[in-house]
C-alpha cells in the first residue's frame, strides 16, 4: 500500500518523467532536417566498414561475404546506437548549458535520478528506431541474406545492455559540468574506448591479454556477442544466457554507479557556479 | 483576475502562516578566482566572496527589491535561494524549509525569472512551458488548459504561440518566461532583473504584470534590480547590496529619511559611494556570479 503523499510524489516524478521524453520529441521534431543529415551520415559512415567485407574478396581474401558483411553491420550499428545513447546523455547537461536552460531544469523539483532515466529512456527508443532503420536498409543495400535471424532475441540483448550504456552514458554526462568547454567529448572518447576492446568489427580473442581483460566488463563486449549470435545463428534468449547474465549485472551496478557520479559532479558544480550558462 | 487554479496551487508542505516566507541568516558565498599579476600572467586561484554575510527576512506576500551593481551578489543569492548553489556558511530557509538541506521541498515552493530569458530558442513558448510544467508535476490534460490562460494574461498573442521562440522579440520571450514561473504557482518568486534590456513598452507591461502579481497572486517576491524607479514603485522594502554586503533593508520613504536624500539614487550613492549605474567588479572578470 503506497502512502498518498508517496503516491501524489510518485505521480509527479512519472509526469516529469514523461516531460523529459517530451521535451526530446519536440527537439527531434524541431531538428527534422538535422536529423535526416545525421542518419544520412551514420549510413555512410556504416557502408564504409560494411564494404571493407566485399574489399577483403577483391583482394583475394578467401571469406563468407554475406557472414562477414552481416558481422561488420552489426558492429557498425552498435557503434553508431551507443553513440546516439551516449550524445544524448551528454547533451542532458551540455545542450542545456548551451540554451541556458540548465538553471531553470536543476531548480525544478524533479528528481535527479528521474530526470536523468528519463533522458535515458529517451536515448534508448530514439537510438533503437534509428539504430533499425540503418540496419535495415544498409541490408536491403547489400542484399543480406539472414534466415536463421532472431530479431527478438538480438531486442532483448539490446534493451537489457541499454541499462549498462544509460548508467555509463550519465557518468559521462556529469563531464560538461565539470569542463564545460571540452567534457562533451569525453562522451565520444568513452564511447571509442568501450567499443575497442568489446569487439566491435573482430573478435575479442585477436586482442592483447590487457585488453581483453578489459572487454570482459565492458557490457558491448556481451551485446555485440550476444547479437551476432541471435541474428546470424538464430540464437534464442536461453542460448545467449552467457551474455545476458552479465549484462544485467553490469547494469545493476552501472545505474546506481551513473547516478553517484553524476551527484557528485552536480554538487561540484553548484559549489563551484558552474551551472551558469555559457557562450 | 488570474484564475484560481493559478492562484492557489501552491504545493507548500507545512502551513505557511507565521512562518517568515524567507530567512537569511549570515549567508556567506566564496568563488575562486585567478587574478591577473602586473605581467599579465594568471597568478593562483584565490578565494573571493561574493556574498558576506547577508541576512534579511521576508513575509508572506511583502515585495522586497534588492538593489545593487553589477557584480554587488544578487544573482549569487538568487542562485543560493533557487538551490542552483551551495552556501560556503550561514542558513536560509523558505517558509520554514533549509534551502541546502531539503532542496526538493524548496523546488516546489519557489520560481525565477531571470534577465535571460532561456528557451530551447527552436521550440515554441507552449512546447517550452509545456515540458517546463511536467517538471513541477503538471499533466499535459492541466497544461492544456492553463497555458493559453496565463499566455493571454502576460499580453502574449495567441497566434505567436506555436512559433520558435527564435522568432520572438525580448519582450515577448520575457512575458514567457513571466509565464512559466507563474504557471507552476510559486509561492517565492525571484525575479533578477527581469525588465533589464527591455524596450520601454515591454518593460512597462512587465512591470504592470507583476504589480498584478502582487495583488492578485499569493506571492513573496524577491525582485533584484538596478532600475530604481522600479524597485520603488514595485517594492514594500528595498535593501542595498553592496561588494556582497547588504548594508540596509528598508522602506524608500525610510532609506530615504536614513540617508537625508530626496531620490532612492541619492541614497543609493550616499550608502555606497557609488552611482547605480557604475560597473561593479566585472562578473566574468571575478569568476563570480553577481
Amino acid at each position: 500500500m503506497i502512502a498518498p503523499g508517496a503516491a501524489s510524489t510518485l505521480r509527479h516524478q512519472l509526469i516529469g518523467l514523461g516531460g523529459v521524453i517530451e521535451r526530446n520529441w519536440y527537439l527531434v521534431k524541431r531538428y527534422a532536417l538535422w536529423e535526416i543529415t545525421f542518419f544520412l551520415w551514420t549510413a555512410a559512415n556504416t557502408l564504409t566498414i560494411v564494404f571493407i567485407a566485399k574489399g577483403v574478396e577483391a583482394t583475394g581474401g578467401r571469406v563468407d561475404v554475406n557472414r562477414l558483411t552481416t558481422i561488420l553491420l552489426i558492429g557498425a550499428v552498435i557503434w553508431s546506437y551507443l553513440g546516439i545513447v551516449f550524445e544524448i546523455l551528454v547533451e542532458t547537461v551540455a545542450w542545456e548549458r548551451w540554451e541556458g536552460t540548465i538553471e531553470y531544469t536543476f531548480m525544478a523539483p524533479l528528481s535527479r535520478p528521474v530526470h536523468l532515466i528519463g533522458m535515458g529512456i529517451f536515448a534508448v527508443l530514439y537510438g533503437i528506431v534509428r539504430a533499425a532503420v540503418v540496419f535495415a536498409a544498409i541490408a536491403a543495400f547489400f542484399g543480406l541474406h539472414m534466415p536463421n535471424a532472431n530479431f527478438l532475441s538480438a531486442l532483448i540483448l539490446i534493451g537489457i545492455a541499454s541499462v549498462s550504456f544509460i548508467g555509463i552514458g550519465m557518468m559521462t554526462a556529469v563531464l560538461p559540468l565539470i569542463s564545460p568547454e571540452k567534457g562533451t567529448q569525453f562522451g565520444y572518447i568513452g564511447q571509442g574506448l568501450m567499443l575497442v576492446v568489446s569487439g566491435v568489427y573482430y573478435p575479442v580473442s585477436v586482442l592483447p591479454e590487457f585488453m581483453e581483460w578489459i572487454a570482459r566488463i565492458s557490457p558491448a563486449t556481451y551485446a555485440l556477442r550476444g547479437i551476432r549470435a541471435a541474428i546470424l545463428d538464430g540464437a534464442g534468449p536461453a542460448a545467449v544466457w552467457g551474455d545476458i547474465w552479465p549484462l544485467i549485472l553490469i547494469g545493476v551496478l552501472s545505474i546506481p554507479l551513473g547516478l553517484a557520479v553524476f551527484r557528485r559532479g552536480e554538487r561540484y558544480a553548484k559549489q563551484h557556479g558552474k551551472l551558469k550558462r555559457s557562450g | 483576475m488570474l484564475e484560481p487554479a493559478l492562484v492557489t496551487r501552491p504545493a507548500a508542505p507545512r502551513a505557511l502562516d507565521g512562518v517568515p516566507a524567507v530567512e537569511v541568516v549570515d549567508l556567506r558565498k566564496e568563488f575562486l578566482r585567478r587574478d591577473k599579476k602586473r605581467d599579465g600572467r594568471f597568478a593562483r586561484r584565490r578565494r573571493h566572496a561574493a556574498l558576506k554575510g547577508v541576512s534579511l527576512t521576508m513575509q508572506r506576500g511583502e515585495t522586497v527589491a534588492i538593489l545593487g551593481q553589477n557584480g554587488s551578489g544578487k544573482s549569487t543569492l538568487v542562485r543560493l535561494l533557487s538551490t542552483l548553489l551551495l552556501h560556503d556558511g550561514g542558513s536560509a530557509t523558505i517558509f520554514g524549509h533549509d534551502v541546502f538541506v531539503e532542496a526538493g521541498a524548496v523546488r516546489r515552493l519557489v520560481n525565477r525569472v531571470s534577465v535571460e530569458a532561456s528557451f530551447f530558442k527552436k521550440m515554441s513558448a507552449v512546447e517550452n512551458l509545456g515540458y517546463a510544467a511536467r517538471f513541477y508535476g503538471m499533466s499535459p490534460k492541466e497544461t492544456r488548459r492553463l497555458i493559453p490562460q496565463i499566455l493571454d494574461r502576460v499580453g502574449f498573442p495567441a497566434e505567436r504561440s506555436g512559433d520558435a521562440m527564435e522568432g520572438l522579440s525580448r519582450g515577448m520571450q520575457q512575458k514567457v518566461a513571466l509565464a512559466r514561473a507563474l504557471l507552476t504557482s510559486p509561492v517565492l518568486l525571484l525575479l533578477d532583473e527581469p525588465t533589464t534590456g527591455l524596450d520601454p513598452r515591454s518593460k512597462k507591461e512587465v512591470q504592470e504584470f507583476i504589480r498584478e502579481i502582487r495583488t492578485t497572486h499569493d506571492s513573496t517576491i524577491l525582485l533584484c534590480t538596478h532600475d530604481l524607479d522600479e524597485a520603488e514603485s514595485l517594492a514594500d522594502r528595498v535593501g542595498i547590496l553592496h561588494a556582497g554586503a547588504l548594508l540596509v533593508l528598508d522602506e524608500p520613504a525610510e532609506l530615504k529619511w536614513r540617508y537625508d536624500a530626496p531620490t532612492l539614487e541619492a541614497a543609493f550613492f550616499a550608502a555606497t559611494g557609488k552611482q547605480l549605474e557604475d560597473e561593479g567588479d566585472d562578473d566574468e572578470d571575478r569568476g563570480v556570479f553577481a
